[in-house]
């Protein structure tokens, strides 16, 4: 084997190409800054990342439907606390691998989105340092009430209580989840409208059954009664 | 070799040349920058000689296998991302297929397609960026790890875009997968795949044939083909010792037996670090062959099989393995009947393999030990768990 033969020279041509084309080639050019952009318009969630100036603002290709940074809570209204979905049955917060969920359940009931009775969390917390964006906790909710949001500056010179998210900081409309998943919100929707539909049909049957039912009896009811007056009379 | 295992743990003294001189010990790690992650090797030189060699590790232990006996089956999925942390997807497979053996879950087809290839996208990530760390240890700063991690970044994106994380994907599920790959993945994976030929080949270029790597690698760390039997070497490694023994050949889970692929390996005789080099990036070809495949034979359907809501297995033992990039990796699993397990123990590649660093490395030279240990391709978070 000869020192500095030919696989050297070889090795040195490839980095030379590199080194050449990345003058030459755009998408070689693989850093973003966005020293140019203004502070207000800094992206605030994953995906968010424009090629270029003039390119939307979500660049649809590199958006990821799944992204997930840490759980938030849906509420359907304008106002949160009425609408929440959340009931605290605390199956989350029993499932969460790194344990990272604390829920208090509130003593009494209040009416939610669907005008039924429910309980409430009196306290939601999520401690986001814990937190390892698994997904688990969505994945077990019943109840639609907790997704994932997407949301990745929350840098905070706190340590502690900056990064222990309130049940009011984690309170966002089903309209910002739309916003964020488009595909998943429309599909998990679409799943609870049919869902819905399906419960209010089984619901109609067992109504239109029990009225069947009812029918039923008050004719034989009605035969029995008509049967009656024969009865009495041939008691009489 | 035989001297060196009967030097005494302290400085012992020499005669030489009628000079007293005695053996240097080098404590390298945990934060020696030339180690992978928090790994120390308590060395014993000679001069430059490796005379004896101690790993020392445990430094990352998060009791993930206790963890898991005290949490629900799904609970522990994320968890094993953080084994292997550079190959996430095929640790959620080897766990998933031993808990979808404890309730027999039918997967469907898509998902096991998908399954196919997002495991060897994994190989390819973990090759093309262990081939990186390797010349890395070797000296070459740089211009290698960029260029691996270069494409290893357009890989990511493909997770992410699929399980919506890069590394941490914990996208299987008991029965398929999380969710299905969003509209137009497919075609941009193909994308990717069929570009990675053409860096392939600039790799080869640049490395395969160059005299400095040549001269570093060759005949350095040879490990013979018996010892790597018995000690239980798996993986690329054990190929490069010359035995022909690949899970998804040997097992043909999932549906490995659809696709055509040659499994590379040496005749044995050498086994050196080279070799271990040479057998991924022949490998990565390999891959880029079964995932053309599983490109073209997906179809739809639903990528979710009739996982049960609460799963809860009746007392079973069971033990699921896959070809992970770094070797066998298993999960054994206990079951009772509760929705806990009794039992969870994880088989890694990465510890099992690095049990005959020391073989390798006796009698080299201290430099040597350091890519001896590169070509072993361990991740302490998986060596540690």
């Amino acid at each position: 084997m000869s020192l500095l033969g030919g696989g050297i020279f070889k090795g040195m041509a490839v980095t030379l190409r590199n080194f050449v084309g990345s003058y030459f080639y755009k998408d070689r050019l693989t850093t973003n800054d966005y020293s140019w952009r203004p502070s207000d318009k800094l992206p605030q969630h994953a995906g968010e990342y424009p090629k270029e100036e003039g390119e939307q603002l979500r660049d649809t290709t590199t958006v990821t439907n799944y992204s997930r940074n840490f759980p938030m809570l849906l509420h359907d209204g304008s106002e949160p606390m009425d609408t929440i979905r959340c009931v605290a049955c605390q199956i989350c917060e029993r499932e969460c691998p790194p344990q990272c969920i604390y829920i208090e359940k509130s003593t009494e009931k209040k009416e939610n989105a669907g005008g039924k009775p429910q309980f409430y969390p009196a306290k939601f917390d999520i401690d986001v340092s814990v937190c390892m964006s698994c997904q688990i906790c969505v994945e077990v909710c019943p109840f639609d009430a907790i997704v994932m949001n997407s949301q990745f500056e929350l840098s905070t010179p706190d340590r502690f209580g900056g990064l222990l998210l309130r049940r009011d900081d984690l309170l966002k409309s089903n309209d910002y989840y739309h916003n964020i998943h488009p595909e998943e919100a429309a599909a998990r929707d679409k799943r609870i409208a049919e869902e819905k539909a399906a419960k209010e049909a089984k619901k109609k049957a067992a109504a239109e059954a029990a009225r069947k039912k009812a029918e039923e009896k008050a004719k034989a009811d009605a035969e029995a009664s008509e049967g009656t007056p024969d009865i009495q009379e041939d008691a009489e | 070799m035989s001297s060196a295992t009967a030097i005494a743990p302290n400085y012992e003294l020499i005669q030489q040349d009628g000079l007293e001189t005695s053996l240097l010990e080098v404590s390298m790690g945990p934060h020696h920058p030339s180690t992978h992650g928090v790994f120390r090797m308590d060395v014993k030189l000679d001069g430059e000689t490796v005379v004896d060699l101690q790993p020392v590790f445990g430094y990352l232990h998060r009791n993930h296998e206790k963890l898991a006996e005290n949490m629900s089956y799904l609970g522990s999925m994320p968890f094993t991302d953080r084994l292997d942390y550079f190959n996430s997807m095929t640790n959620n497979w080897a766990y998933a297929l031993a808990a979808e053996k404890l309730v027999e879950i039918e997967v469907p087809e898509r998902a096991d397609y998908l399954r196919v290839i997002m495991a060897e996208l994994t190989r390819l990530v973990n090759h093309v960026s262990l081939v990186g760390f390797f010349i890395n240890d070797l000296g070459a700063l740089g211009t290698p790890l960029l260029y691996a991690f270069r494409e290893r970044e357009k890989i990511l994106d493909l997770f992410e875009q699929a399980s919506g994380a890069r590394m941490m994907c914990n996208y299987f599920r008991f029965g398929g997968l999380r969710n299905d790959v969003p509209e137009g993945w497919l075609d941009r994976a193909r994308d990717v795949v069929d570009h990675f030929p053409v860096f392939l080949d600039e790799y080869e270029q640049l490395l395969c044939e160059n005299e400095i790597i040549l001269s570093r690698t060759q005949g350095v760390g040879c490990l013979s083909r018996d010892l790597a039997i018995s000690a239980g070497i798996t993986g690329p490694m054990l190929r490069a010792s010359g035995v022909n023994y690949d899970i998804r050949k040997v097992d043909k889970y999932s549906i490995y037996d659809r696709f055509q692929f040659r499994v590379p390996y040496t005749d044995g005789n050498v086994g050196d670090c080279y070799d271990r080099f040479m057998v991924r990036m022949l490998e990565m070809r390999e891959s880029i062959r079964i995932l053309k495949q599983a490109l073209d034979g997906i179809g739809d359907g639903p990528v979710l099989g009739n996982a049960p809501k609460v799963f809860k297995p009746k007392p079973a033992e069971v033990y699921g393995r896959v070809e992970a990039p770094k070797g066998e990796l298993g999960f054994y699993l206990i079951a009772d009947g509760t929705p806990k397990p009794y039992r969870y123990r994880v088989r890694p590649p990465s510890l099992i393999n690095l049990t005959v660093l020391r073989d390798m490395c006796l009698g080299q030279k201290v430099a040597d030990a350091v890519i001896i240990l590169g070509s072993i391709d361990i991740v302490l978070g998986e060596v540690d768990r």
